[in-house]
């Protein structure tokens, strides 16, 4: 596909490119530490926290990539880290 | 509860940006303080390159890429643009922010003619600079922001070199000697300073420039989970100091308790790995001179 001016029309369609798959090390939410701080959610370079209907902080899998700024910023440790196995 | 930050998303993930990218988590924080309305201008650089992989784009609000010497030029011409339509009563009166989002190649060395040319015709816009201090796109090659003794590879350190031999490029200062009604720097480990800053910029009218420090994870050598961490160091050490000037007034935005050394900082990135422990005091002197010029004991 190629579009005249190499316009692009569908605005945040990287959405498509599943990013999930580069990560070494997965963070894991323990939503029972949590405290809502939102640091963890301002933090993450791909937006891949996000707030679910009952207010909880849940991480995307699809889109993290395992950077683990969340679990090294989280002040209550509620993010711990596990290796990614095949 | 009151939310802390917008929840708006207009950055879209699956970008191609690094794990731990410095540069992705400016752009959120950045638009979710200015919101749906504005127009990017991005020039080449690592921001541009990976947010968009035709025919796929990161961007949920309008984006521009231009060459590497002109976005000042064309963020410039957007302005006007919008301008003319509303004379012309053909677009309806909501502001729009022209946002050129640039890198410290595309803005110190190779955009600034651009940049000083828009800043003192004096355009409506809200120049953002995020500094990762080298070309990071092409592989780390020096550019005027890269800090003294840091290592480049067009700036290797050896025998003869410790890296880099200049000190960094006084962006913020050059922008404000414009004259302009806005500078500020900022940096990513502050996310309430950042986002307050570009709010500001947003709602003043003429032109105003934001200097963003972003660490970059390959570039600078540490572990991706770190980057806010060295953010937060690069403050705390005075390092890059935050402060603004609004009409000609300065002020220190942030003022870290007691400034820590600055090899707790340096330490940290392999970029630096080369330095002695007597390199290192050559660069505290130089921070602390810097700093007491700013006012920042």
């Amino acid at each position: 596909m190629v579009t005249i001016g190499a316009i692009i029309y569908e605005p945040g369609s990287t959405v498509r490119n599943k990013t999930g798959s580069w990560r070494t090390f997965r963070p894991v939410l323990n939503s029972e530490k949590c405290i809502k701080c939102e640091i963890c959610y301002i933090f993450c370079p791909e937006g891949a926290i996000y707030e679910d209907e009952k207010g909880n902080f849940k991480i995307n899998y699809d889109y993290c990539k395992g950077c683990l700024i969340c679990s090294k910023e989280c002040p209550t440790n509620a993010i711990t880290r596990i290796r990614e196995e095949k | 509860m009151d939310k802390r930050f917008p929840r708006e998303e207009l950055f879209a993930p699956g970008h191609r940006g690094c794990a731990g990218c410095g540069a992705s988590i400016l752009v959120r924080m950045a638009l979710k303080a200015a919101g749906r309305d504005v127009i990017v201008v991005n020039s080449t650089g690592c921001l541009e390159v990976f947010t968009t992989p035709y025919p796929e784009t990161a961007w949920r609000v309008p984006w521009i890429h231009t060459a590497f010497e002109c976005g000042g030029a064309v963020a410039a011409g957007i302005e006007r643009a919008i301008k003319a339509l509303k004379k012309r009563g053909k677009f309806k009166d909501r502001k729009i922010t022209v946002m050129p989002i640039i890198g410290d190649g595309g803005t110190a060395d190779i955009g600034l003619q651009a940049l000083s040319g828009a800043l003192e015709r004096g355009h409506d816009m809200v120049y953002i600079m995020y500094d990762n201090e080298a070309y990071m796109n092409t592989g780390v090659q020096r550019s005027s922001a890269t800090p003294l003794f840091a290592s480049a590879t067009t700036a290797p350190p050896g025998k003869r070199s410790k890296g880099e031999d200049r000190p960094k490029k006084d962006m913020p200062m050059i922008a404000a000697a414009h004259g302009i009604p806005y500078v500020a720097t900022a940096c990513i480990s502050y996310p309430e300073d950042l986002m307050k800053k570009v709010k500001k910029a947003c709602e003043i009218e003429g032109p105003t420039f934001i200097h963003v420090l972003q660490p970059c994870t390959v570039g600078w050598g540490y572990n991706p989970e770190d980057t806010i961490k060295i953010g937060r160091l690069a403050v705390e050490t005075g390092f890059f100091p935050l402060y603004e000037i609004e009409h000609g007034e300065f002020r220190i935005t942030y003022r870290p308790p007691k400034r820590k050394p600055l090899k707790e900082y340096i330490r940290m990135q392999k970029r630096y790995r080369h330095l002695t422990d007597e390199d290192i005091e050559i660069l505290q002197k130089y921070v602390d001179e810097r700093c007491k010029l700013l006012g920042l004991e």
